[in-house]
């Protein structure tokens, strides 16, 4: 038989087409991906196919009648990856090293439910990047700051988009690599180590510094800059656009919104206000935490809100219906309705998403149902519920990419006749 | 404060697989997808390509006599794809998806007689697309493009393996295909000029077929002995495959260029030991002495050099060299007429292309009509004429290519049962 994938090297947000043909006609077949992450845990996805009477099998146009994935899915091969039977609990697939790409093995295996028992018949690995060919990496260290800057080829000059994570800390640059292969000057900014939010010091200095960063940078059209956060992110990023002076973003993009921010103009309260609601925290069968009530009980309370009436530019909320994780849905409803009454309503863009999750990373990334949390108030461990159906949420992955790319370029590309 | 347009280059796939891989569209095979966006764009744009090295700007200047779009500038971006709009004059013209590349010349003052051959395969080539803001048919390096993208263009797909062969006496480069195996295998000869040429090798290897390259002519034996290789080199050439764990022996085919074709023919017909699955000759000749092997192939080249023409320019014309076509019997390898009589010339396919030259490479290397050339024998660097029109050249290097991939397939993997992982050297 003969496997082709094509592209068989391609950026992360990049569909490929797995086609294999020379197979005896009308038979039994497995494909199965295989991946072998940087924290050294194995990562499988399979599905089931009937070669037609030319001995062909094609993953984009051949219905999966079982594994991972069932139906007619082009990528289901890479969207439901998922950990091998017997591997460590509450995993998430995150590539740390941008600067290598992903690699991923397809195989090809005879019949269906025992195909492990056989060895693979024919296979290809592919290539994911997160960076794209001459993509530049420089590594911010200056004025205290910790982040990474990825620059596109070509010579500019390029919006900029600043890029924050959520409350599981660290420096994680997957997504803004991929944003500079779209043509973003994009900075991934590190504002807390892993489990070491108590003791950092969170001042909006911080991040005007980094929002300097981009903005005074050669390359990057300096009223062209956004922003983009996803989770505890997004309360930073609320904050800021309306309480810093210095913090005057063309577009912002929230994902999974939270709005209960810290008083005062820091952000080194979260460890104290969030978990004077850990009361409400629920576990499931499996002992996993939710902590939405926690974040509907914060809600209740105006004072411990970002006031958004105050917000000036487009702002586009992305959230899943089913996060355990956070009210999220109803969080960018209170956002909503605070905008809508101050006569902001117009520069609201929102997308709620039906059994999607908390965490919406870019398309095709591995859904991650429940995860491995450190909580910095307590330093604890804990397995944390995101929620979400693997199918929508990949599909919801998948279509908020498109949308925010949009987004994006349409206010950070083209430009605006009047100002609104 | 003047408004800064701002424009962006799209190229997907952008990390591109393999040279001659392109974004699939819906009927064809893969093409690359180069759009760019941009707003306002009421002047007429350029894209140009430079590769890493110092080729050349292709210019293509591009669409857009938007003239009449002025009012729809200001709400939506504006945005061209190379694979449907039309260029208008430049190194193409026309609607050509791939014209970016196949269309590359060397920069104007470059050395005459480049040719574009990729050395190390195992690094991609890097190409920049850049958009200018009006057509201009020199000076690019004096402008600054409006929007620049890099695109890599790879020989090697994930998963092959190099594998430089020194053994049994040979100088050759084995590329084996990712996956279990086994595979069927290739040996991969140019013309010639001589030298360890591995792209093609690279290539077919990255499409599921265990291929080798080999070096005849300037190989390790020759260069140290000053003898020429006799048929036996390739012999053991062919047993190294036959024998390697991930070959099926049963399943080997040869490729040739130029004089490779008639090291193939020669073989193909007189060789015991080399049982050839299928041969695929391109650009070359059959006329050659029926007795000795490569040296008598070379001297008769030789002996007929009163054959070669001189153009005005002084390039060399080898054309003459084999022709008229003998009838006697003893100096060619009359496949043809052997075929037909042994009642087999239905193994036989014909592929003729009207204006194409002597180089049919894979698809999008640029058309070298003319280059520098080191005649093996003499050692003299000559330019040679190759010939050929550019566009209809490419085309035939589009073609070639996925009729030669279809036909390797066709007589290399038809017939395999899927449980066969276990055969081995049959």
């Amino acid at each position: 038989p003969i496997l082709s994938v094509r592209p068989s090297r391609a950026l992360v947000d990049e569909a490929f087409e797995v086609l294999v043909e020379n197979l005896p006609p009308v038979s039994p077949f497995t494909l199965r991906s295989l991946h072998h992450s940087e924290d050294g845990d194995d990562w499988e996805a399979y599905g089931h196919y009937f070669s037609d009477h030319s001995g062909r099998v094609s993953v984009s146009e051949d219905l999966s009648f079982g594994g991972t994935y069932s139906g007619r899915e082009p990528m289901g091969l890479i969207w439901s990856l998922r950990p091998v039977p017997g591997s460590r609990t509450g995993l998430r697939l995150r590539k740390k090293d941008v600067t290598t790409p992903m690699l991923i093995t397809i195989s090809l295996y005879n019949g269906h439910e025992d195909f492990r028992d056989n060895s693979p018949l024919v296979s290809m690995v592919t290539e994911r990047w997160y960076m794209g060919p001459g993509i530049q990496r420089i590594e911010i260290t200056d004025g205290g700051l910790r982040g990474g800057l990825f620059i596109p080829p070509g010579p500019g000059p390029f919006p900029g988009i600043l890029d924050l994570w959520g409350g599981g800390g660290g420096l994680l640059e997957y997504r803004s690599a991929l944003l500079a292969s779209r043509g973003y000057i994009c900075l991934a900014l590190e504002y807390f180590k892993t489990g070491q939010m108590k003791s950092t010091d969170l001042s909006f200095e911080y991040f005007e510094k980094a929002y300097h960063v981009l903005k005074d940078h050669p390359q990057v059209i300096p009223d062209r800059v956004g922003i983009i956060s996803l989770c505890l992110g997004t309360i930073v990023t609320l904050s800021l656009v309306v309480e810093s002076a210095e913090i005057k973003p063309s577009c912002v993009v929230c994902i999974s919104n939270m709005i209960t921010k810290s008083p005062g103009k820091t952000l080194s309260g979260f460890h104290r206000s969030i978990p004077s609601k850990f009361n409400k925290i629920r576990v499931d069968e499996n002992n996993h935490q939710i902590w939405r009530d926690v974040g509907l009980a914060l809600l209740k309370e105006p004072s411990m809100k970002v006031d958004v009436a105050k917000i000036n530019c487009p702002l586009m909320l992305v959230n899943g219906c089913d996060d355990q994780n956070w009210c999220a849905v109803e969080t960018a409803d209170d956002i909503s309705k605070t905008m809508n009454a101050a006569g902001k309503g117009h520069l609201l863009t929102r997308v709620d998403y039906p059994d999607t999750g908390h965490l919406i990373e870019p398309p095709f990334s591995p859904h991650c149902f429940a995860g491995n949390f450190f909580v910095y108030s307590s330093n604890e461990k804990v397995i944390q519920l995101y929620g979400g159906k693997t199918k929508p949420h990949s599909d919801a992955q998948d279509d908020s990419w498109r949308k925010i790319l949009s987004f994006l370029r349409h206010h950070l590309y083209c430009s605006h006749k009047a100002k609104m | 404060m003047p408004q800064m347009a701002s424009y962006v280059i799209l190229c997907s796939p952008v990390v591109l697989c393999l040279w001659e891989e392109t974004k699939t569209s819906v009927s064809d095979s893969l093409k690359n997808n180069v759009s760019w966006h941009g707003l306002g764009v009421s002047t007429l744009s350029w894209v140009l390509v430079w590769s890493r090295r110092r080729w050349r700007p292709t210019d293509a200047s591009n669409l857009q006599r938007d003239t009449n779009k002025a009012e729809d500038q200001s709400a939506t971006a504006c945005s061209r794809r190379v694979s449907e709009d039309c260029s208008i004059g430049g190194t193409y013209s026309g609607v050509e998806a791939m014209g970016l590349l196949w269309s590359l010349q060397p920069v104007p003052g470059s050395k005459p007689g480049l040719r574009m051959r990729k050395k190390n395969v195992q690094a991609p080539m890097v190409v920049t697309i850049s958009v200018y803001s009006s057509h201009l048919t020199e000076g690019f390096g004096d402008q600054v493009p409006l929007a620049g993208v890099e695109v890599e263009r790879w020989y090697m797909a994930p998963g092959v393996q190099r594998i430089p062969v020194t053994e049994d006496g040979l100088t050759a480069t084995l590329f084996l295909p990712s996956g279990p195996g086994p595979f069927p295998g290739l040996l991969d000869l140019w013309g010639g000029g001589g030298q360890l040429v591995e792209y093609r090798a690279a290539l077919l290897a990255s499409h599921g077929i265990a291929s080798m390259a080999l070096d005849y002519l300037t190989c390790k034996y020759t260069m140290e002995t000053g003898k020429i290789v006799e048929q036996d080199y390739f012999e053991m050439a062919y047993k190294f495959l036959q024998k390697h764990p991930k070959v099926l022996g049963s399943r080997i085919a040869m490729l040739g260029l130029s004089l490779g074709t008639s090291v193939i023919l020669k073989i193909a017909v007189h060789s015991q030991i080399m049982k050839l699955r299928c041969a695929v000759c391109v650009s070359g000749s059959h006329v050659q002495p029926m007795d000795g092997f490569l040296k008598e192939i070379l001297d008769y080249f030789s002996k007929n050099s009163g054959n070669t023409h001189f153009t005005k320019d002084n390039e060399v014309v080898w054309r003459d060299l084999l022709l008229p076509i003998p009838t006697d019997l003893s100096l060619k390898v009359d496949m043809k007429g052997m075929m037909e009589r042994a009642g087999n010339s239905h193994l036989l396919t014909l592929l003729s292309y009207p204006n194409a030259g002597h180089l049919i490479e894979p698809p999008y290397m640029p058309h070298a009509r003319v280059s520098l050339f080191r005649e093996i024998q003499s050692r003299q660097k000559l330019m040679v004429l190759w010939g050929g029109q550019t566009l209809e050249h490419s085309r035939a290097q589009e073609d070639a290519w996925r009729k030669l991939l279809v036909f390797l397939r066709k007589n290399l993997y038809s017939g395999v049962k899927s449980g066969s992982s276990s055969l081995s050297n049959l």
